[in-house]
């Protein structure tokens, strides 16, 4: 039986499954179905939770950190909350000047309307940054460059702009050398963007997290000159006419450093908090001025990036799963039960409780087999209803192939856990009893 | 009906009998709280929002080029839109109740208190209260003398000249009662930050808030009179009665646009889209939860129809037996009924407890409030019904074996 002898006996146990589930078609209806259904919702939420989950920029996501810094004045300071997650252009601007990380950007969303050629005017999402942000954040290029540090200085009239507006305003074609009307002010186009979507968006949650790139790129100082509209989280205090202004005491800038060794990042931190020490000295505030430095998997984590509709939506579908799976458990057991005859008919000729054992669970591996491919469909089902429902992550949802092979492993898996008690169960039918009984 | 018997048979099908159990407690968990969650959903969507939301419009616009002078901006167009046949008031604003985006200021009763009482959102603009349908239910309504440009007090501030800064505010009869409980709030100073203090010259029935997340903080509202530019993402909002709404917005976005073809229109919709749009996360979740809640009935009744079909076929003979002793087709209907009813019973049991324990790690994880006692019978009933229907089927089967299965050999 050993050896040589056990595949041809899974075969035969593959045979007897399927005489078996044949002979009571309602009931292998109603456990196919219900595994298919549990491992269909089970799937579609773990899918929409995979998705969202994810790691953004998979390659960097360990060297890229966001900066925060506590640099609330007493009056506004209270113990115990969390450091701001934004920078006031003084501190970011001081940042940006001592450049210790690798590289270093600051920078905040906008939108800006451009006058196209020909056509009616546009308003655009944007955003106004640095030079490094482009090798930052990995950011692939079709045609032309990125500004660079000359240029951020300078306040050069310069933009990047996304492909898909480089398909609508140049049709496609290298746009580089083109000018952008911007209001009364024109910039001279310098790069045009690869594909590039972050998702989630993680350098600046503030503005919809999930969803394309911005479709123009400004340098920040240019940015300011033209007067062009930011958004995201302002946080203000004290009397201020200008919340842009180089003083203003007004939390609103983004402020990401890429340090690429873990000498580099002990140093920042130190730097960091050396800079706070200094702020102290110099009278900002006399609390101790905290700082906070996380890596793109922790930002994304503090921030609670997944829903907690779509955590919730989780739990209900395991749940539902063990539902299923309690259904299916009962169902095998009444089916391998009901053929305590023929199980002891087996076990009086000669087959060990291991065999019957086996039998029993290539059953029930069949029918999580069925019930994964069910579930599959339906899986797909749900993700065409989670596609179409009106949440900015929904365009995103898309079973990728590890996820349609947890699917089948889940399935089989629950499907085995379920048929292990009515298998444990009918390898205890004894020869003799049951035979007598009928 | 003896239920002595039915107990002694189930104990010899301990297992099976069990499975089922756990089912029904499972099922009976989960959709006690998913039906908790659906009420708290609906509720929350409920919000009232204090403005006539189906007579209003939302119109915003941005300028291409900045306009000389913006604040002539806003009357001009103000006074165009007035035209629109159908048009019954027009009023200009910084945010819109559940638009999302907000302005907002902590409020102090005390110039000098360190902590602030209470964060309330922040409504400038002109003409917002009798345009949006707001009832003032005590005071009156901020007049034109109230009102200073924007630019002014911003200036103000900034000099410390407290002449150039509004002097009065409206605000809801939630926030009156927060800050004053029980007391007059007219006449009552209220301070933005130490220097800027606000007297309250009349108190709202309801207002919302644009971030309205949080059902106890929704009606935290003042309105400032602030008079804006055109230059700030502001909304111009519209009332026509409701069938002229969508003829309205056409012919106001014509004539916006006829005064000026190089500005845009960023915004253009009805208050119902603003709420829809608001909710639309709570309207998929409720309507996930109730697909969910239908497919666990519909799977446990099926898992007792299979499991009691079993049962049936297992006990053709004693059901045989005891037909020909004498009980009747009804004694053995009523014995699988009976039989349902008594397992359902311990799964609910156990169910209420499970829903309990599911309530309070929700209740630690998801800021959801504890589970009304309500649901619990509701829960019960519900298991109950189900389980009487899904084992229906199979107990008339076992009610149509003939007495003669007791001669045959089984």
């Amino acid at each position: 039986m050993r050896g040589t002898g056990q595949p041809v006996m899974i075969g035969y146990y593959l045979d007897l499954a399927m005489r078996s589930l044949k002979r009571n078609k309602v009931l292998t209806v109603l456990m196919v179905l219900a595994i298919a259904v549990g491992i269909g919702t089970s799937m579609t939420t773990l899918t929409v939770m995979h998705v969202l989950s994810g790691d953004p920029i998979p390659q960097k996501s360990a060297d890229l950190f966001r900066v925060g810094l506590n640099v609330f004045p007493d009056d506004n300071f209270r113990p115990g909350e969390e450091v701001p997650d934004n920078l006031t252009r003084r501190d970011a601007e001081a940042l940006l000047r001592d450049a210790r990380a690798d590289r270093q950007a600051m920078m905040s969303a906008g939108t800006m309307v451009v006058t196209p050629a020909q056509g009616d005017p546009l308003s655009l999402e944007s955003r106004y940054t640095t030079a490094d942000f482009f090798t930052m954040f990995a950011v692939p290029f079709r045609f032309g460059r990125a500004w660079d540090r000359g240029d951020d200085g300078s306040h050069a009239r310069v933009a990047v702009i996304s492909a898909a507006l480089n398909d609508q305003l140049f049709g496609g074609r290298d746009s580089t050398g083109s000018m952008l009307q911007v209001g009364s002010q024109s910039l001279r186009i310098v790069g045009v963007l690869g594909d590039w979507s972050m998702n989630p968006r993680f350098y600046d949650l503030s503005n919809g997290r999930f969803g394309d790139s911005e479709q123009v790129f400004v340098p920040l100082a240019t940015a300011l000159d033209l007067h062009l509209a930011t958004s995201g989280t302002m946080n203000c205090w004290g009397n201020n006419s200008d919340e842009h202004a180089a003083d203003a005491p007004c939390l609103w800038l983004q402020y990401w450093a890429e340090l690429d060794a873990p000498s580099t990042r002990v140093a920042y931190r130190q730097y960091l908090h050396n800079y706070m020490a200094q702020q102290q000295q110099a009278g900002r505030f006399t609390h101790p001025g905290q700082i906070r430095l996380l890596d793109v998997m922790q930002w994304l984590d503090a921030k609670g990036v997944v829903p907690s509709d779509v955590r919730l939506q989780v739990w209900l579908a395991l749940g539902f799963l063990g539902i299923c799976l309690l259904n299916t458990v009962g169902l095998l057991l009444a089916k391998f039960l009901r053929r305590s005859g023929e199980i002891s008919v087996r076990r009086a000729l000669g087959a060990s409780r291991r065999a019957i054992f086996m039998q029993c669970l290539v059953e029930a591996g069949v029918v999580g087999l069925a019930g994964g491919v069910c579930g599959l469909a339906l899986a797909g089902l749900g993700l065409v209803l989670v596609r179409h429902q009106p949440t900015d992550y929904a365009g995103l949802i898309r079973m990728d192939p590890s996820m349609l092979l947890a699917t089948f492993v889940l399935a089989l898996l629950s499907s085995l856990l379920a048929g292990l008690l009515p298998a444990w169960r009918a390898m205890h039918v004894a020869p003799a009893v049951a035979l007598k009984s009928n | 009906m003896d239920i002595l018997p039915i107990l002694s048979t189930l104990r010899r099908h301990k297992l099976t009998a069990g499975l089922l159990v756990m089912q029904i407690a499972l099922t009976c968990a989960i959709v006690c709280n998913a039906v908790f969650l659906i009420g708290q959903r609906l509720q929350r969507m409920d919000l009232p929002s204090g403005v006539a939301e189906h007579e209003l419009l939302q119109i915003q616009v941005a300028d291409v080029v900045k306009s000389g002078n913006p604040y002539a901006r806003v009357q001009e167009d103000l006074a165009l839109l007035r035209q629109v046949p159908g048009v019954q008031s027009v009023a200009f604003s910084n945010q819109v109740p559940f638009g999302g985006s907000s302005s907002n200021g902590n409020v102090l009763l005390d110039p000098n208190q360190p902590q602030r009482t209470l964060n309330a959102t922040t409504y400038f603009g002109q003409n917002l209260v009798p345009t949006m349908g707001v009832q003032m239910v005590a005071g009156r309504d901020l007049q034109d003398d109230d009102f200073v440009d924007v630019d002014t007090a911003l200036k103000g501030l900034k000099t410390g000249d407290t002449k150039s800064l509004p002097h009065v505010t409206l605000i809801t009869r939630d926030m009156a009662e927060r800050l004053w409980p029980g007391q007059n709030p007219l006449g009552r100073l209220i301070y933005l930050t130490p220097t800027v203090g606000l007297r309250v010259v009349g108190v709202m029935a309801s207002l919302v808030r644009p971030n309205a997340y949080d059902a106890n903080t929704a009606q935290y509202t003042m309105v400032i009179p602030l008079r804006m530019g055109a230059d700030r993402g502001m909304s111009y909002v519209i009332r026509a009665r409701p069938q002229d709404r969508a003829s309205v917005l056409a012919a106001a976005l014509a004539a916006l646009r006829k005064a000026d073809p190089q500005r845009i229109v960023t915004t253009q919709r009805s208050f119902d889209e603003v709420r829809r749009h608001f909710f639309r996360d709570d309207r998929a979740m409720a309507g996930i939860l109730v697909g969910v809640i239908a497919a666990l009935l519909v799977v446990t009744a099926l898992g007792i129809v299979g499991l009691a079909s079993f049962w049936v076929a297992q006990r053709r003979r004693t059901i045989g037996v005891r037909r020909a002793l004498g009980a009747t087709r009804s004694d053995v209907l009523h014995y699988f009924q009976t039989e349902n009813f008594l397992l359902a019973t311990i799964g609910i049991g156990l169910g209420m407890v499970l829903a309990y324990g599911i309530n309070l790690f929700l209740m630690q994880h998801y800021e959801l409030p504890r589970l009304p006692a309500i649901y619990f019978p509701v829960g019960a009933v519900a298991l109950w019904l189900i389980g009487q229907v899904a084992v229906l089927g199979p107990a008339l089967r076992a009610a149509a074996v003939p007495p003669v299965v007791a001669t045959r050999a089984g």
